[in-house]
C-alpha cells in the first residue's frame, strides 16, 4: 500500500472551523485530500475535533460553528463558493455522509423506505427507476426488502440494521464521495464485523473516495489506505496506513497505539495521563506537549510544522521529526510485555462460589444455570455482547438484581438476593465499579464526601470528616492527586470520575471487586490507565474481581481467567491463554475472529 | 465475502396483531377504566364535600340564624335523616338515570338549568381551543423559523409578557380597551337571558368576541411557545441534519422532517390547555356575564345551592378526566416510536 | 444495557458547574439575564408597594372621603371608588395580605408534594400507586374549582384560603417531583449507595433531594404566580379576602360599574396584579433557562400550562 498517485478527488486545503462568537478554533489549518478508490482514516478522541471536520468535507458546519479559513473541494468544485441550491445538488448525490449514531439521524417520524426513496427522487430518479435502485442498494448494504423493510419506522429495527439504512441512504445515489463518522460505534463486535465487511466492499465496488472517521485505531488501521491522525483540531501524524501505525513518529500516535489493547498481545498497557485541551483553551505550542513524555521547551513556545519524516509520503507534527530526534519505534512491540501471573493456587477456597443461578426480568429468564468461582487473587472476565446477561450477573452478585434463583456463595457464606438482608461485612466485602462514571457520581457531593460515603456507612464512621488520612489514601491508591478531595465530579475529567469510582470502594478494604464495564464509556488511551490501575490495585491489595467487559481485546492485559456469555449462558471458561489462544466454542472463535485486528503490514512493519 | 448474517427485522408486519392488544386500544382501555374509577372516588369526594364533611349542610344553605324547624326541614329535603352512603348512593344513581334532583335556590331542575349552559360553555371552550390552537401553533412555527430575527424576539417577548396574567384581568382589560372605557365597539356583558337559555350564544356572535378572546390570550403564550421550541428542536436534531446532508429542499426539510416531529408534545400542551379551559371559564364568564356552567357553579355557590354545585363539579371533573384520555391518545398516535410496537 | 457507550466529549458537559449553595447561584445568574432583570425588577417594584403601602396611605382605606366614583383630581390622584374611598390608599393597603398568603399556599404546596413526590417514585410499588391515584383525583377538579369548593363550605376565612390553595398545588407539585425523582433514583449514584445498605429516608433525603434544586426552584416560582392567580381570582368573584378591607382582587369587581366614571379605580388593581404575576413567570423562566439551558427551559414553562401541570422538569 504505498501512496496513491491517482488524481484526488477531495481536497482539503488549510481548513479552519471556528466557533461563531469566541472564535475558539474547534479544527485548524487541517489539509488532507483523497483520491477515488481510496479510504482515509481519521483518527481522534474524543474532543479532536473529528466530527466537525467529517461534517466540513461535505460543506456543512454546525449551529454555531463557521469555516474560518481554507477550502474543501470536490472534483475541483469549492463547497464553500457554491450557492445553497448548487449545494443542494451536490449533497446526497455526489457526496454523502453517514452519521455516527443512525438511530437519531433516521427520522423517527418517518417510514424507512420513504426516507430512503425521498433521496432518489430529489436527484432525479423518478418511478420505476427509483424503485429499483432502491432494491438494489439495499441488497447491497445485505438488508431484504422482502422482509417489508420499508414499510417499517427506524425504531423497529436493530442497531445493525439502522446503520445498513444509513449506508444505503449515502450511496443511494452513487456518490463520488462519502464521509463515515464512527458508523460502528455503539455496535456489538459482531455487527461491527459486518457493518465494517459491507463498508469496505462498497467503497471498493463504488470506487468512492471515503473518509472514514473514528476514535478506534485498530478498524482504521483494517479499512484504510492512508491515515490523518488528529489531536486537539490539528493532523499531527498523516500518512499511509501501515507506516503511521507501523511506524508512528508523533508521540501521540506512540502512546495511542500502545493503549490498544489486543486479544493476541499479552500484556501491560500504557495509558496517557491528562486530557486534550478544550477548544479556546489551547497552549500556544503543540497541543500535546502537557501531556507529552517526551516534552522539551521547545514544544510549549511555537506549533511545530507538519514535516516529512524518514518515511515517503509520511508527515508528522513534532519538534522531534524536525531536528531529526525522532525514533519511530514499532509501538506495538513495545505494548506486549511479560505475561500476567497465573491465578492462585485453586486448593484454596474461592472467594465467590455461583451454583445454578437462574434470573429474571419479569416472567423473561435472562440468566441459565450459572456456575461461577472466582478464586482469591484473582481476576474472573466475563465477556459478551449486549444482551448477553453479563451485567445481570453482575447485578445478581451485588444484590443490585434480586430477581434469581440459585446459590451465590461469599467466603462460603450463602448470600440474600437483596441487599436490605445482607450483613454489613458482605456489603463491605463486595463492592461495585458502575460502568458510567458520568452516573455513578452524585454530583452533588465532594470526591471527599463521595469516598467518605461507604465508610461512613458500612464502617461506621463519624459522618462529615472528608479529609483524613483514609480518604487521602484511598484516592492515592487510585492515582488521584490529594488537591481533588474538595472538587466536585463535574470538575473532574472521565478517567479522573472513574478513579474516583474505584478509591470509594478501595476505603472500605474490600475482598471483592465487581467492575461492570468500567471503561467502556472512557478513552482508549484512559482505558489503559484505568485498566492498568486496577491490574496494580489487584496485584496489591490481593483483591478478588469480576471484570465485565464486551471487549474480548482487553482481557488479556487484566484478567487471568475468563468467562464467555452468550444468550444467558456461559458458553466456555477457563484460563485466559487457554480460551484465547485455544477456543473451543464456536461462539468464542467467532467474537475473536470478529473483532477488528491490525494487518500484517501493519504489524510485520513493526517487527522490520 | 459473506453478505449478512444479521436476522429479518423484528417482526414488521404483524405489528400489534399476534394476541397482544394494539397499543393505542390498550391505551384507551386502561386509561378509560382508570379514568371511571378515579371519576367515582371523585364523585364520592363532591358529595362528601358538598353533604356530609362539614357539620349540618342544612345550616350551610340556610345560614346560622335560621330557624330550628326550617333547619329540619331543609335536613328532609336533602335527605340528610339518612345515613351517609345511602345519601350518596340516592344521589348518585339519580346522576346516573338523569335524575338530578331540584335547585334550592328556585326549585327548577337541576338539568333544566345547567343543560343549556353546558352547551353555550361548550361553545366557548371549543372556540377558544380551536383559535388558541391554530393561532399559537402557526405563530411558533412562524417564529422558530425566523428563529433569533427580530420577528422571533418580538413574538417570544410579547408573549411572556402576557404568559400567566390571570385570565379576569385579560378579560377587564379586554373591557376596558373593547367596550368602555377607550372603545365602543364590542359589547362587554353577554345581555343573553342568563337562565332560559333561550337565546344561543353562537345567534349573536359578537357576544362570543371578547369571552373567546380572554381565554385565547391566556392559552396562546403555552402554545406558542411549545410549538416554537419543539420545531427548533427538531431542526436542530441530528435527523435533520441528515436530510439537509442529503440535498433536500428547505421547504421539505421543514414540512415533512422538523414538523410531525415537533407536533406530538405540542398536541399535549394544545391538550393541557384544554383542561386548563375547564377551570378558565368560570372566571371569564363571569366577568361577561355569560351563561354557561362556570357563571352557574358562582352563583350556585353564591346561593349554597348543592344539588347544583355537585353536577357542575361533577361535569367539570368528567371533562377534565376525558380530555386528558383524548390528549394522550392524540399524543400518541402522532408518534410512531410510541405508537407502533417493535 | 451494555453497549459501550460513547465516550462524552469534555466540551459536551454544558450542564452548569455544581457549588456550594447552588440555588444562591441560580439566582444571582437569572437575576443577571436580561429576563432575569426584567422579571425581578418587576416584582420587586409591587412587592415594595404592597409592603411600604400601608405607611403612605394618604387615608385610611375604609374612610369615605369624597363622591363616589370620582376622577382624579390633586386630593385624589387616582380618584374614589364605588363608595366614596380613596383608591390609591386601598391600592397601597391591598397586597400585603396577598402576598405573604401566596407565599405560604406556595410553601404549602412544595413540601407536600415534594414529600409525595419523593417517597411515590422511590417506594415504588403499591405505595406509589396509592399517592398517584390520590393526586390523579385532586388534579380533576380544576385548580380554582377545588379551591372555591372548600373555601364556599367552610367559609372564606384566611388560613383556610392558605390552606385550600396550598392544597390544590400539591399534587401537580408530586406529579413534576416524582418524575424528576424517578430520573435521579435510577441514576446508579444512587444504587451505589443504596448497596452500601443505608436507609431508604437517607437515600431520600441525602441523594435524591438534593439532585431536585432545579425543579423545586422552577416549582416554587410557578407554584407562587399561580397562588396570586387563584387567590386574586377567588377574591374577584367574592370568596376570597373579604371586604370591606381592600385587596385588589376584589377591587376590580366591586369597582367595574364605576368604570366608565373612574376607570382607575378599575385599572389600579388590575395592572399590579398583573406586572406582579408576569414578573414573577419571567424570574421563573430565568431560572429555568440559567438552570436547565434555554432549549428545555422554553418547552418546560410551555407545559405550565393555565393552572400549570407540567410533566416534567429535568433534574
Amino acid at each position: 500500500m504505498t501512496v496513491t498517485t491517482a488524481p484526488a478527488r477531495l481536497v482539503v486545503e488549510g481548513l479552519t472551523v471556528a466557533a461563531v462568537g469566541s472564535g475558539a478554533t474547534i479544527i485548524e489549518d487541517v489539509s488532507v485530500r483523497v483520491a477515488a478508490g481510496e479510504v482515509l482514516g481519521v483518527v481522534g478522541e474524543s474532543g479532536s475535533g473529528k466530527t466537525t471536520l467529517g461534517l466540513a468535507m461535505v460543506g456543512h458546519a454546525r449551529r454555531g460553528l463557521e469555516i474560518a479559513a481554507g477550502s474543501v473541494c470536490l472534483d475541483g468544485a469549492d463547497l464553500f463558493s457554491l450557492s445553497p441550491a448548487e449545494l443542494r445538488k451536490l449533497r446526497g448525490a455526489a457526496m454523502a455522509y453517514v452519521p455516527q449514531d443512525p438511530s437519531s439521524a433516521i427520522n423517527p417520524s418517518l417510514r424507512v423506505g420513504g426516507q430512503l426513496k425521498e433521496i432518489l427522487t430529489t436527484h432525479g430518479r423518478q418511478g420505476a427507476e427509483a424503485d429499483a435502485r432502491l432494491q438494489e442498494v439495499l441488497a447491497e448494504v445485505g438488508l431484504d426488502s422482502r422482509h417489508g423493510i420499508l414499510s417499517v419506522y427506524p425504531h423497529q429495527l436493530s442497531g445493525g440494521q439502522q446503520q445498513r439504512v444509513a449506508i444505503a441512504m449515502a450511496f443511494a445515489c452513487r456518490p463520488g464521495l462519502i464521509v463515515l463518522d464512527e458508523p460502528t460505534t455503539g455496535l456489538d463486535v459482531t455487527t461491527q464485523r459486518t457493518v465494517l465487511e459491507t463498508v469496505a466492499r462498497m467503497c471498493a465496488s463504488y470506487g468512492v473516495a471515503a473518509v472514514y472517521v473514528s476514535h478506534d485505531v485498530v478498524v482504521v488501521g483494517e479499512l484504510s489506505n492512508r491515515v490523518a491522525v488528529v489531536y486537539s483540531g490539528r493532523v499531527v501524524e498523516t500518512g499511509a496506513t501501515a507506516d503511521v501505525f507501523g511506524a508512528p513518529a508523533h508521540p501521540y500516535t506512540q502512546g495511542l497505539l500502545r493503549a490498544v489493547p489486543s486479544p493476541e498481545r499479552s500484556g501491560r498497557l500504557v495509558g496517557m495521563e491528562g486530557v486534550p485541551p478544550r477548544p479556546g483553551q489551547r497552549p500556544p505550542g503543540c497541543g500535546f506537549a502537557p501531556r507529552c513524555p517526551l516534552v522539551i521547551e521547545r514544544c510549549t513556545v511555537a506549533m511545530p510544522e507538519l514535516v516529512p519524516t524518514d518515511r515517503t509520503g509520511q508527515l508528522a507534527r513534532c519538534v522531534l521529526v524536525e531536528t531529526g530526534q525522532a525514533h519511530t519505534e514499532g509501538a506495538l512491540a513495545s505494548a506486549s510485555g511479560q505475561d500476567l501471573a497465573e491465578p492462585a493456587e485453586s486448593g484454596a477456597a474461592p472467594v465467590l462460589q455461583v451454583t445454578g443461578l437462574d434470573a429474571f426480568y419479569g416472567q423473561r429468564q435472562v440468566l441459565f444455570g450459572i456456575h461461577l468461582a472466582v478464586p482469591q487473587e484473582t481476576c474472573v472476565a466475563i465477556v459478551g455482547e449486549s444482551g448477553s446477561g453479563k451485567t445481570t450477573l453482575a447485578r445478581c452478585i451485588a444484590g443490585l438484581h434480586t430477581s434469581w434463583t440459585g446459590e451465590v456463595r461469599y467466603g462460603g457464606r450463602p448470600l440474600t438476593p437483596g441487599i436490605r438482608r445482607r450483613p454489613k461485612d458482605v456489603l463491605r466485602g463486595i463492592q461495585y465499579v458502575f460502568q458510567n462514571p458520568y452516573a455513578s457520581l452524585n454530583p452533588r457531593r465532594t470526591v471527599g464526601g463521595l469516598v467518605a460515603q461507604p465508610v461512613e456507612n458500612l464502617a461506621g464512621r463519624r459522618r462529615g470528616r472528608h479529609n483524613d488520612e483514609k480518604i487521602l489514601d484511598a484516592l492515592r491508591s487510585a492515582a488521584l492527586s490529594v488537591e481533588v478531595v474538595n472538587r466536585y465530579p463535574d470538575q473532574l475529567s472521565g478517567g479522573e470520575r472513574q478513579r474516583v469510582a474505584i478509591a470509594r470502594t478501595l476505603a472500605v478494604s474490600p475482598t471483592l471487586l465487581v467492575c461492570d464495564e468500567v471503561t467502556s464509556s472512557l478513552d482508549v488511551s484512559v482505558q489503559a490507565a484505568v485498566v492498568e490501575l486496577l491490574r496494580r490495585l489487584q496485584r496489591q491489595h490481593g483483591l478478588a474481581m469480576v471484570f465485565i467487559t464486551h471487549n474480548i481485546a482487553l482481557i488479556r492485559s487484566i484478567a487471568q481467567q475468563v468467562v464467555v456469555m452468550h444468550d444467558g449462558q456461559i458458553v466456555e471458561s477457563g484460563t485466559v491463554a487457554d480460551v484465547l489462544d485455544h477456543p473451543r466454542a464456536d461462539y468464542t472463535r467467532q467474537l475473536l475472529d470478529d473483532v477488528p485486528k491490525f494487518s500484517a503490514a501493519i504489524t510485520g512493519a513493526s517487527d522490520a | 465475502m459473506t453478505v449478512d448474517a444479521t436476522p429479518a427485522p423484528r417482526a414488521p408486519a404483524d405489528t400489534g396483531a399476534k394476541g397482544r392488544p394494539h397499543p393505542i386500544a390498550r391505551l384507551i382501555w386502561t386509561r378509560t377504566a382508570l379514568g371511571l374509577v378515579t371519576l367515582l372516588v371523585v364523585s364520592i369526594l363532591i358529595f362528601a364535600a358538598t353533604q356530609v364533611l362539614p357539620g349540618n349542610a342544612a345550616t350551610a344553605v340556610l345560614g346560622h340564624n335560621a330557624s330550628a324547624s326550617a333547619v329540619r326541614t331543609m335536613e328532609l329535603r336533602l335527605g340528610l335523616n339518612k345515613p351517609a352512603v345511602t345519601q350518596y348512593w340516592d344521589w348518585f344513581s339519580g346522576v346516573l338515570r338523569g335524575r338530578l334532583g331540584t335547585s334550592l335556590a328556585n326549585g327548577q331542575p337541576v338539568w333544566g338549568l345547567v343543560g343549556p349552559r353546558l352547551l353555550n360553555s361548550l361553545v366557548l371552550v371549543i372556540l377558544a381551543g380551536l383559535i388558541g390552537a391554530l393561532l399559537g401553533a402557526g405563530l411558533g412555527m412562524f417564529a422558530a423559523i425566523r428563529r433569533d430575527k427580530p420577528a422571533d424576539h418580538v413574538l417570544s417577548v410579547g408573549t411572556l409578557a402576557v404568559t400567566s396574567l390571570p385570565e379576569f384581568v385579560v378579560a377587564i382589560f379586554l373591557v376596558i380597551i373593547f367596550s368602555t372605557v377607550l372603545l365602543h365597539i364590542l359589547p362587554g356583558v353577554s345581555p343573553l337571558e342568563s337562565t332560559s337559555g333561550a337565546v344561543k350564544p353562537w345567534q349573536d356572535p359578537k357576544e362570543l368576541v371578547l369571552p373567546v378572546a380572554a381565554l385565547v390570550v391566556v392559552i396562546v403564550p403555552y402554545i406558542f411557545r411549545m410549538m416554537r421550541a419543539a420545531t427548533i428542536e427538531a431542526l436542530e436534531s441530528d435527523y435533520v441534519e441528515m436530510a439537509r446532508l442529503n440535498g433536500l429542499s428547505p421547504v421539505r426539510v421543514l414540512l415533512r422532517h422538523a414538523l410531525p416531529n415537533a407536533v406530538a408534545p405540542t398536541v399535549q400542551v394544545i391538550g393541557l390547555n384544554l383542561l386548563y379551559l375547564a377551570g378558565g371559564i368560570v372566571l371569564v364568564e363571569f366577568v361577561f356575564d355569560y351563561p354557561g356552567v362556570g357563571q352557574g357553579l358562582v352563583s350556585a355557590v353564591a346561593d349554597r345551592d348543592i344539588p347544583q354545585i355537585q353536577f357542575i363539579v361533577l361535569v367539570l371533573a368528567t371533562f377534565y378526566i376525558a380530555m386528558n384520555i383524548v390528549t394522550d391518545v392524540a399524543a400518541l398516535m402522532a408518534t410512531p416510536r410510541r405508537r407502533v410496537a417493535r | 444495557m451494555t453497549a459501550p457507550a460513547p465516550a462524552p466529549p469534555p466540551e459536551a458537559t454544558t450542564a452548569p458547574r455544581v457549588r456550594r449553595r447552588e440555588w444562591l447561584h441560580i439566582l444571582t445568574g437569572a437575576a443577571r439575564t436580561p429576563r432575569g432583570m426584567a422579571g425581578s425588577g418587576l416584582v420587586l417594584l409591587v412587592v415594595l408597594l404592597a409592603v411600604t403601602g400601608p405607611f403612605f396611605a394618604a387615608y385610611p382605606p375604609l374612610q369615605f372621603v369624597t363622591t363616589p366614583g370620582a376622577p382624579p383630581s390633586s386630593k385624589f390622584p387616582l380618584g374614589s371608588d364605588i363608595l366614596g374611598r380613596d383608591v390609591l390608599s386601598r391600592v397601597l393597603d391591598g397586597g400585603w395580605q396577598l402576598l405573604l398568603m401566596a407565599t405560604a399556599a406556595m410553601l404549602i404546596g412544595i413540601v407536600l408534594g415534594t414529600a409525595a413526590g419523593i417517597a411515590a417514585a422511590q417506594l415504588r410499588g403499591w405505595r406509589d400507586g396509592v399517592i398517584m391515584r390520590t393526586v390523579d383525583v385532586i388534579l380533576a377538579f380544576p385548580q380554582l374549582v377545588f379551591a372555591l369548593l372548600l373555601v364556599s363550605i367552610l367559609g372564606p376565612t384566611r388560613w383556610l384560603l392558605v390552606v385550600a390553595v396550598g392544597l390544590s398545588h400539591a399534587p401537580q407539585v408530586a406529579r413534576v417531583i416524582r418524575a424528576a425523582a424517578l430520573d435521579v433514583s435510577e441514576r446508579d449514584f444512587v444504587k451505589a449507595v443504596e448497596i452500601t445498605g443505608v436507609r431508604q429516608s437517607r437515600v431520600m433525603s441525602g441523594e435524591i433531594l438534593p439532585n431536585l434544586l432545579t425543579p423545586l426552584m422552577v416549582e416554587a416560582g410557578l407554584r407562587l404566580t399561580y397562588s396570586i392567580v387563584i387567590m386574586t381570582g377567588l377574591s374577584f368573584i367574592g370568596f376570597g379576602l373579604q371586604p370591606p378591607a381592600p385587596n385588589w382582587g376584589y377591587m376590580i369587581n366591586e369597582n367595574r360599574i364605576i368604570l366608565t366614571t373612574n376607570p382607575w379605580a378599575v385599572v389600579a388593581p388590575a395592572i399590579l396584579i398583573a406586572v406582579l404575576t408576569v414578573g414573577l413567570n419571567t424570574f421563573t423562566d430565568a431560572i429555568a433557562r440559567v438552570a436547565l439551558g434555554i432549549e428545555r427551559a422554553e418547552k418546560l414553562i410551555a407545559e405550565a400550562s393555565g393552572t400549570g401541570s407540567v410533566a416534567e422538569i429535568p433534574a
